[in-house]
């Protein structure tokens, strides 16, 4: 037993030779992105994340990422960065959910963090942006810059985040015209350039006259500048895609959050919360509002300072669901959190039915 | 512009880098060599056209440079099956892994640029027609190219002897060897064609379809390529059927979503491939002797001296 243990120091030794010995220190931070990164939206915007953590913290990390990985393959994925000495893993997409849950039952003193989702463990961590913080903003522009009365909604998936954000665009453009439409078109894909190109394509022949858009890709924005019709660009600032037609983008900025949870780990005072940031926490953030009137602009910007004060709440009640009943009001003057996050019914006015 | 053409171009925009990757496929297959990289060597396409044209400031060098990247890659390709005889399968998707991977590489200086799409050709007059002037004479290079190239196809498959040639090499490989056929050669210039055309697919997405290059922007196209020519019994016309069923019912439903005519849309996604093998099964029970593969598809051939 001696001697096992005498080559086990032995090899540590050398181990610790061979290796700078800094290198022994560094956390080693693992990232999963469903998109790539050079997607120029939600995957793009983790990965600024990830750069802003090892500018921010330099030695005491080290990152890895794996893009472009498959919701349904992700098990895979994740456990590969576990098993390779990550200490701290994010995950970032909402169907990651149960395969982060699973990895981090396997193992117990990784830490892991999975964006978008609901269920927690031990060991596991959520956040999330008030992405819808950003939607309300979008949809009073849109109320106020449409002459059709029409827009056009390209989404992903019907699940609680994208339903809330419609909903809040909704309630936004509902505040200064209460004659918008919108049309909604579910591509469900996340990212597939040509398809939310179609989707948003259909939209505008059907009427639309401003395409929003809570897909990964710059397509839709393009084709609303093709057609010189207006546009929002989608998690990363877009403006380069669509001079002329982009009002503004509804940006993620996850930097402070990584940097700030990877230092509760290298102090050893992680724990297992919630975050839920919008405005307030700098997790969402506005692109500078472009083409259009000075009002609207003046607008945009006192909405969006007022929901930063707390002054404004996109779900202030009532809201009414589209049968026109009231939906109960779980939160402080507004809907609460779990009811936001949780979020499984259009608000009156939305002239479709929810995909279950 | 009234909303019926403006559906139908959409629709010719969806099918088009389908009916070329899958012709140039088409050919591959005739000649006895099943080539499972086609997404690869799509999104290499587009990511070598889209860099050049950015490059260079026009869209032929970018065009020109996809077309060549996708032939470069199948020569690669060509070089393992052809060459070293090795398992067509393996190397296929190896292709498309590798194509994956290179095209994000090549790629990667021109993430977050766009650029302005290949514009749709005019002919003064008939390009203002009502109701089909934009659709039929006013459509962009590639759609009358990939439209040109099924026709050409046809005519060489089954009219030319070269044609002839290729479907034998195809059909029977040991055959058509001992009637001293250059099986090696023609199967080489059969995937260097397929390798062009899945390049110039790629181009269609990244300078046409949405101008600007994206990881991944392929996003599946070359296997429903790949699908669509088997579904199609190997037969030029019936690829372009399919490939205008597949692009015209993915667009009507995203048209039936934005009416919201109320079908899950769950149901909406799988509407076009579940239409597209309904449809070409049907076309290929009708008549049976039809569906029937190239008989040394996916076989490697060793010429014994």
């Amino acid at each position: 037993m001696k001697t096992v243990l005498k080559i086990a120091g032995a090899l540590a030794i050398v181990a610790g030779l061979a290796a700078p010995a800094a290198a022994a220190d560094k956390l080693k931070v693992g990232f999963v992105y469903v998109g790539p990164i050079g997607d120029f939206g939600y995957s793009y915007q983790h990965n600024q994340g990830r750069l802003a953590l090892e500018k921010a913290l330099g030695e005491k990390v080290e990152t890895t990422y794996l893009e472009n990985v498959p919701e349904a393959d992700s098990e895979r994925a994740i456990e590969q960065l576990a098993r390779t000495g990550h200490k701290l893993i994010f995950t970032t997409s909402f169907g990651f959910m149960e395969p982060t849950l699973k990895v981090a039952k396997k193992y117990p003193n990784v830490f892991f963090e999975h964006a978008t989702g609901y269920k927690r463990d031990k060991n596991v961590a959520t956040y999330s942006a008030k992405f819808h913080e950003g939607r309300y903003v979008q949809g009073v522009i849109a109320g106020k810059m449409t002459k059709s009365n029409v827009i056009g909604y390209v989404a992903s998936f019907p699940i609680p985040e994208v339903v809330s954000g419609i909903n809040s665009f909704m309630l936004g453009a509902q505040s200064v015209n209460p004659n918008i439409k919108v049309k909604i078109v579910w591509a469900n894909t996340w990212f597939d350039p040509g398809k939310e190109a179609d989707a948003a394509k259909a939209l505008l022949d059907q009427g639309a006259d401003i395409i929003t858009q809570h897909t990964d890709s710059p397509a839709p924005l393009q084709q609303a500048e093709a057609r010189g019709k207006l546009a929002f660009g989608q998690a990363s600032d877009m403006i380069r895609f669509a001079p002329k037609s982009i009002l503004t983008s509804i940006v993620d900025h996850w930097d402070d959050y990584y940097i700030a949870r990877t230092k509760l780990v290298l102090d050893g005072k992680w724990k297992s919360e919630d975050t839920w940031g919008g405005f307030a926490a700098n997790m969402v953030n506005m692109a500078p509002f472009t083409n259009m009137p000075d009002d609207v602009k003046k607008m945009a910007e006192d909405t969006e300072q007022a929901i930063k004060s707390g002054k404004l709440n996109p779900f202030k009640c009532p809201v009414y669901d589209q049968e026109g009943k009231e939906v109960p009001c779980k939160g402080n003057g507004a809907l609460s959190d779990e009811q936001v996050l949780g979020m499984n019914f259009y608000v009156k006015g939305i002239d479709d039915k929810l995909p279950k | 512009m009234d909303i019926w053409q403006a559906v139908l171009i959409t629709v010719v925009t969806a099918a088009t880098p389908l009916l070329i990757a899958a012709l140039g496929e088409l050919v591959v297959e005739r000649a006895g060599v099943l080539n499972l990289g086609l997404e690869g060597m799509m999104a290499v396409g587009a990511s070598c056209g889209f860099a050049a044209a950015t490059l260079s400031g026009s869209s032929l060098v970018g065009v020109l440079a996809a077309i060549a990247a996708g032939a470069a890659l199948s020569a690669l390709f060509a070089l393992l099956v052809l060459g070293l005889a090795t398992n067509q399968v393996a190397s296929g998707l190896a292709l498309t892994i590798m194509g994956l991977g290179l095209s994000g590489l090549i790629g990667a200086g021109f993430v977050g640029s766009g650029r302005e799409a290949i514009p749709p050709i005019r002919i003064p007059g008939l390009s203002d027609l009502p109701a089909v002037g934009r659709l039929v004479f006013g459509e962009d290079p590639f759609v009358y190219l990939s439209l040109a190239l099924a026709g050409g196809i046809l005519w060489f498959l089954s009219r030319s002897r070269a044609g002839l040639t290729l479907r034998s090499v195809g059909e029977n490989h040991t055959s058509a060897h001992a009637l001293g056929l250059p099986v090696i050669q023609v199967r080489l210039l059969a995937i260097l064609f397929g390798g062009a055309c899945a390049g110039l697919a790629g181009a269609y997405l990244s300078l046409v379809y949405t101008p600007f290059w994206s990881p991944g922007m392929t996003a599946g196209r070359g296997w429903i390529a790949l699908a669509l020519v088997v579904f199609a019994s190997w037969k030029p016309l019936r690829v372009l059927f399919g490939a205008y069923l597949f692009g015209g019912a993915t667009v009507l439903q995203l048209h039936a979503q934005a009416a919201s005519l109320g079908f899950p849309s769950q149901v909406m996604s799988a509407f076009p491939y579940v239409a597209t093998i309904v449809a070409l099964v049907l076309m290929s029970l009708g008549r049976r002797k039809a569906a029937i593969a190239p008989g040394s598809l996916g076989t490697s051939f060793v010429p014994d001296r």
